[in-house]
């Protein structure tokens, strides 16, 4: 009769030994440990999954990795099927770098009048249009991309307008606000004691610009880049919608081309689960996500030199 | 510390084991020829409403229909107890997914011979076809080419990369550019057997688009554009070219005379449950057919006069 009581007593104590304080404390660690264990376990099962589907065309050795890589037909309808990327590789490699190097003296520009010429215009007008564009959704861009540039490719340059510039000029869009952003923080840290040293010198201020500022915020400018280029290189629906899709390494420009993104959206409704064709979209989405991560790598580069 | 690690870990196990628990609950509760063929007998015999869940998947052309059909159906009281999903994943997908048990009903655009063959031969024999309607498919051309008629072979000439401008089809001084869909697409399976009569390549400097939407934008916005649209994506921005000399129209399609049209099969493994049998029927019944079917751009199967097989041959009804 007594032990229950007893039991109860000590339950109770034990409640009441902590303090309220320490008790949150305990709570609240638990719960960001929880949320950061349950984040590294989704990406690494994404990782996995992805993976595993990925690799699957190669360890069941229906097609080589130099065949996937280095192939340049794409006819998986075919007998036997052919699966070469190279067409894909291409074009999303010439895309993201186009558009990058569209975006890049667009970026580099708005965040010296952001910050140099005209702070306060632009902190108050150029600054909220930029970061509007980054709210766009990608499939109004490509709404845009094949209502407005891609009747103006074809009507002023050879070809149906469809191809790598449609994309990149599209993407070059997109990616501005990532390059603007990044070089306009980059340009704000800076020391105004060395601009001030530079004009005391007597430099002129376009003089200051460029020998001394972009010099000097380089490193993070590329990041920028390279960060724009990794959007750039993810980017599907607005990229599918104006370049064409024809899984060929294009010729020009202003041929129609795909990308990795493109040919996996294009495709993946019309493959059955578990099948090579649907199995070689999941490799090319594994190349995808290689790239991401060689991309994050170079940013850390980047980030470690502008440091020292 | 130490302490709250274990915690932390030993939480994220019995998360991880719930969620899979759980996944797992999900497989066996949407395995729904299971719950469909055991809820339906014991109703029907009772003489009751009948009651289950039908899941539908495959051909993305007929999947509208479906759904829309669909909603008609669970929204009857007769067939309150039912309940319909439908899904894509392509002409392909459906049959194997059919095949393999894992929906009640395949949707496709092609005959389940078609894609079962050689050794998977045996796999088709167990599916039941169902033929729910009719679509044609019309070649269409930017409206400025000055072409209204092409032969087989010069369609097939256009889509090998043979003939590379419109003059020589008797049009004007312009460049071809084909609009294509992907490779997998039901669509183009259906346009290449019967219009091209066999797989085409994918030429470059070819578009591919896998929306009959922007398909239609490109053909009409496009100078020198050729692709090919359900009959009814078709309007005034594109033009609808004749095959062979015969319109794309409803008539000569039911009457035999314009080749390039394909039904829409909705297969079952084995004879229908009633209750996939209940939507099958109601499908077929001419409320919908004269309705819904027809509002939709599609053929209703009755107005067919000629009938094909699995290999093609046409035959009058």
């Amino acid at each position: 009769m007594n032990t229950p009581v007893k039991e109860d007593r000590t339950a109770g104590d034990r409640l009441t030994r902590y303090p309220k304080h320490i008790r949150e404390d305990w709570f609240g660690r638990v719960y960001v440990y929880l949320c950061v264990a349950l984040m590294v376990v989704t990406i690494f099962s994404i990782v996995w999954f992805i993976a595993s589907k990925g690799l699957n065309p190669f360890v069941s050795g229906a097609i080589g990795i130099p065949d996937l890589l280095l192939g340049h037909v794409w006819k998986p309808e075919g007998e036997p099927p052919l699966f070469g990327a190279l067409p894909f590789l291409a074009g999303s490699a010439s895309v993201s770098f186009i558009a990058a190097a569209i975006a890049a003296p667009f970026g580099f520009c708005a965040a010296v009048f952001m910050t140099q010429i005209a702070p306060k215009l632009g902190r108050t007008v150029l600054q909220p249009a930029i970061e509007l564009l980054a709210g766009i959704p990608s499939v109004v861009y490509g709404f845009v991309g094949l209502s407005v540039i891609v009747p103006f490719l074809r009507d002023n340059f050879p070809g149906q307008g469809f191809g790598i510039l449609a994309g990149a000029i599209v993407l070059s869009i997109m990616i501005l606000p990532t390059v603007t952003s990044i070089a306009t923080d980059a340009l704000s840290t800076l020391p105004a004691g060395l601009r001030e040293g530079s004009f005391a010198l007597g430099a002129t201020r376009w003089q200051t610009i460029y020998r001394l500022i972009l010099p000097t915020t380089l490193p993070s400018l590329l990041t920028g880049i390279v960060l724009g280029i990794s959007r750039a290189f993810g980017e599907a629906l607005a990229v599918q919608m104006v370049i064409g899709n024809a899984p060929h390494v294009p010729r020009s420009l202003l041929e129609s081309a795909a990308t990795l993104t493109s040919i996996i959206t294009l495709e993946m409704g019309n493959t059955v689960g578990g099948s090579l064709h649907n199995n070689v979209l999941w490799s090319l989405a594994l190349i995808l996500l290689l790239m991401t991560f060689l991309f994050v790598f170079i940013v850390r580069m980047l980030e470690r030199r502008a440091k020292r | 510390m130490k302490k709250s690690l274990v915690l932390v870990l030993t939480l994220i196990v019995a998360l991880t084991l719930a969620a899979c628990g759980k996944s797992n609950n999900e497989g066996t509760a949407s395995s729904p020829s299971a719950s469909a063929s055991e809820s339906a007998p014991a109703s029907s015999a009772a003489g009751e409403a009948l009651s289950g869940t039908i899941l539908a998947a495959g051909s993305t052309a007929l999947q509208p229909l479906v759904e829309q059909v669909a909603t008609k159906f669970m929204a009857d009281s007769k067939y309150s107890g039912i309940s319909v999903t439908v899904q894509g994943g392509g002409s392909g997908g459906g049959l194997t997914q059919v095949q393999a048990g894992q929906v009640d009903i395949g949707n496709s655009d092609i005959f389940a011979e078609e894609k079962f063959k050689d050794a998977d031969a045996d796999k088709a024999k167990e599916l039941v076809d169902h033929q729910v309607a009719v679509v044609a498919i019309a070649t269409v051309a930017n409206p400025k080419v000055g072409v209204d008629n092409l032969t087989k072979q010069q369609l097939v000439d256009i889509f090998s990369g043979k003939v590379k401008n419109w003059k020589e089809v008797g049009g004007a001084d312009q460049k071809i550019v084909i609009v294509n869909r992907p490779s997998s697409s039901g669509t183009r399976k259906t346009f290449e057997n019967l219009a091209l009569g066999g797989p085409s390549q994918d030429l470059p400097g070819s578009i591919q688009e896998d929306s009959s939407g922007t398909v239609k934008k490109l053909v009409g916005e496009t100078p020198g554009a050729i692709g090919y649209l359900a009959l009814s994506y078709l309007d005034d921005s594109v033009k609808a070219l004749k095959y062979e000399g015969a319109d794309a129209s409803v008539e000569n399609v039911t009457t035999g005379k314009y080749p390039v049209w394909a039904y829409e099969h909705m297969y079952t493994k084995g004879e229908p449950t009633p209750v996939v049998k209940a939507l099958i029927d109601y499908i077929l019944s001419d409320e919908i057919q004269k309705s819904d079917v027809t509002e939709m751009g599609y053929i209703p199967i009755g107005d067919m006069k000629v009938a094909r097989d699995v290999n093609g041959n046409v035959t009058n009804k």
